[in-house]
């Protein structure tokens, strides 16, 4: 393949547009189209309004979960709050036969995917590592090292096309994680196999404490994706419709056979990494409310109620399931989990190794002990 | 006929391919070069690119990109070139590859093989002789194999790629062109199960992988001065077989484990203390390790006095508290 910069070359169409993608604006007002290359449409009004009533539950799920950890309910909780458009947006964007790669970040894309909200926050309740049947749902267990599971997505995508299916491999990461080398080698080598995958980072402008000009000098992350003869595109991410619209497009690609497609979505984490962190140590609070004046479900919601796709009925309804589910959350996050300390040595390999039997016999005999005490 | 380990290798990854569609075969340089070591030689020219098939040149993407594949049903066997380039996939293979099973409850398994060509004794270059089983046997999820002569090269190979667990298969580079009178197929004993290599009666050297036939040279060279060793060779360091060890050092009285891999906090460590734990009624004398030093490897003119060699061997069984010291002086001479 020849490469080349010039105006409508290879290289040129897999850059990013200049500007992050955006169609409805922080209003709810909708924002005149180029017509070149970066043109998408706004999806239906049917789309928008499943995805504003995900983004309802999604959040009344998160500010949930955050609640459970001052309970002790859960050891720790990485917020999502304020990426609702991107994590419900790309997760409505796939299908139940498409693979989804999360990071630990990814509950509300979980909660999305039709995970049971328990089973999702398992890991963070701590009894065990992964609440969820991973094949079940063709979702992965959520990664906590960084961009690793990156790789494994471009390996399942490529596995699919192997097996002559159209299904793609959604992907996410944070900025930080494009610093990470297996984000260049996952890159690379979905671009090398044309592996239907979409890697989709969620800017949200901070890695922990560390801000992104301290992460990157590229121009935008998105243009990461060229060097690997990646299609890439950046978008508002807290533009729900510029998500649907960018992701379809992503998908179409993925499913057409054309290889990899990065998404670098400009969002902003509300609250602290987790509820451990102190972000007033490094983020003032002036940048925090100029992003809640950005925020993904008023924009939305104000777009759906001046068309006349949502009224106050619609809110109220949609507001009281997320409550129902909330309540129902926090109903089951209440019992305590049994735990059943034999299962330690279940799961290490098909069958245990007479090293793991020996041990499993010493604890074995140690809770026997215990019981009779 | 006569067959190499490298051949035996070959041939069984050529019929594990052959008989199951799900089986193939990536990394660097494996396809129309057939590996630097050949191992891979003309499965690309007889399978087709989609079954050997070369990769960008990077670790850590090879072995999470075969995470992935395992997902989707495949059963693959990667090349890590040389030890100490399989580095940079540390992270794949300890955070995820052996961690799968596990963090998943059992729901996803990942029956994957990772051949990594090991250990010194060829003159290689830096970066290309390293000992790294420990790293990988501290690692629980991991199976850790590492043959010692071309039948087990075979027959641990193919049992390597049916098993339904990662398996790091560690092939002692210097024994590559080492042959055996042998017809392929041939099943030897399964994993876990080590092979008594030489029967003796006074003490045990319990050793693996490239180590073997020097610590068979050894035990030659004392039966020559009238001592009777035993060799065992573990074929597998995980599941590790502590019956064959421990039914033996009871008998022998005696023990010495020989590996290449630095001594410190290694494999020859493990072995020795799970001796001292279960023979110590039986023992005559601690359970002595001869190992390559505790330095990085070194350059190849150093080799020679890094490696672990019969004198060293015989050294140690001559330092395990004899009533009658053996005299082992002249054993160690050239024949």
């Amino acid at each position: 393949m020849e490469t080349t910069l010039a105006p409508g070359g290879v290289a040129a169409d897999l850059l990013p547009s200049p500007r992050p993608v955006q169609l409805l604006d922080p209003d709810g007002l909708l924002v005149q189209q180029p017509q070149d290359a970066h043109h998408y449409d706004v999806p239906s009004a049917e789309r928008l309004l499943a995805a504003w009533r995900g983004m309802v539950i999604g959040r009344r799920l998160d500010v949930q979960s955050t609640a459970l950890t001052k309970q002790g309910r859960l050891a720790v909780y990485p917020s999502s709050r304020g990426q609702e458009a991107c994590q419900v947006g790309a997760v409505q964007a796939i299908t139940e036969r498409d693979w989804m790669f999360p990071t630990y970040r990814e509950s509300m894309a979980l909660f999305t995917r039709g995970i049971d909200p328990v089973e999702t926050l398992t890991l963070l309740r701590g009894d065990a590592h992964c609440g969820y049947d991973p094949k079940a749902h063709k979702t992965a267990p959520q990664c906590t090292p960084l961009s690793t599971q990156l790789i494994h997505a471009a390996g399942a995508a490529y596995g699919e096309k192997r097996r002559g299916t159209d299904a793609v491999a959604l992907a996410f990461i944070g900025d930080g994680a494009t610093s990470e080398g297996d984000f260049h080698e996952a890159l690379n080598f979905a671009a090398v196999f044309s592996a239907p995958v979409i890697f989709f980072v969620q800017n949200n402008k901070y890695a922990i404490s560390v801000p992104l000009a301290k992460q990157s000098k590229a121009p935008a992350l998105a243009y990461k994706g060229i060097g690997y003869g990646v299609r890439s595109e950046q978008i508002d991410g807290n533009d729900p419709a510029a998500v649907l619209a960018v992701m379809d497009a992503a998908v179409a690609h993925a499913r057409a056979g054309n290889g990899p497609f990065l998404i670098e979505a400009h969002t902003y984490r509300m609250d602290a990494h987790t509820n451990a962190d102190d972000a007033s140590r490094y983020r003032t609070s002036d940048e925090v409310s100029a992003w809640l004046a950005k925020d993904p479900l008023s924009r939305l919601q104000t777009w759906l109620t001046v068309n006349g796709h949502l009224d106050e009925a619609g809110i109220r309804d949609a507001e009281q399931e997320a409550e129902e589910r909330a309540a129902d959350l926090r109903d089951r996050m209440n019992s305590e989990p049994t735990v059943e300390p034999m299962s330690l040595f279940d799961n290490v390999f098909a069958e245990p190794t007479p090293q793991l039997r020996e041990q499993r016999a010493m604890v074995a005999a140690e809770l026997e002990a215990e019981a009779q005490s | 006929m006569t067959i190499t380990m490298g051949n035996a290798l070959n041939r069984a990854l050529r019929d594990a391919i052959a008989e199951d569609d799900d089986v193939l075969m990536f990394g660097e340089d494996v396809g129309t070069l057939g590996g630097v070591f050949r191992i891979t030689d003309g499965l690309t020219a007889e399978f087709g690119e989609d079954r050997c098939f070369d990769t960008p040149l990077a670790e850590s993407g090879i072995v999470g990109f075969a995470i992935g594949m395992c997902l989707t049903g495949f059963r693959p066997v990667v090349e890590m070139q040389f030890d100490a380039f399989a580095y940079p996939a540390f992270e794949q293979i300890t955070s995820h590859v052996a961690k799968t099973r596990n963090r998943t409850g059992g729901k996803v398994n990942l029956p994957m093989v990772i051949r990594v060509p090991y250990a010194g004794g060829i003159g290689g270059v830096e970066h290309h002789c390293d000992s790294s089983e420990g790293y990988y046997a501290h690692t629980p999820g991991l199976k850790v194999v590492t043959p010692s002569n071309p039948a087990d090269a075979y027959s641990l190979l193919r049992e390597a790629i049916a098993d339904p667990d990662p398996v790091i298969f560690m092939e002692p580079k210097v024994l590559y062109w080492s042959k055996a009178e042998l017809e392929l197929p041939v099943t030897t004993e399964p994993f876990g199960r080590a092979a008594v290599r030489r029967k003796g009666t006074d003490v045990t050297l319990v050793t693996y992988g490239p180590s073997v036939p020097t610590a068979l040279k050894a035990a030659e060279a004392a039966e020559s001065e009238g001592c009777s060793v035993e060799v065992i060779d573990l074929r597998t360091i995980v599941p590790f077989d502590d019956d064959t060890v421990v039914e033996s050092v009871r008998r022998t009285g005696r023990c010495v484990v020989v590996s290449e891999a630095q001594s410190f906090a290694g494999v020859a460590g493990e072995v020795a203390s799970r001796v001292s734990e279960r023979c110590f009624h039986s023992l005559e004398a601690p359970v002595l390790r001869v190992s390559g030093l505790d330095i990085p490897y070194p350059a190849p003119k150093l080799e020679h006095a890094y490696l672990p060699g019969v004198e060293r061997i015989l050294d140690a069984i001559a330092r395990l508290q004899w009533d009658d010291v053996p005299d082992l002086s002249h054993a160690g001479a050239p024949a």
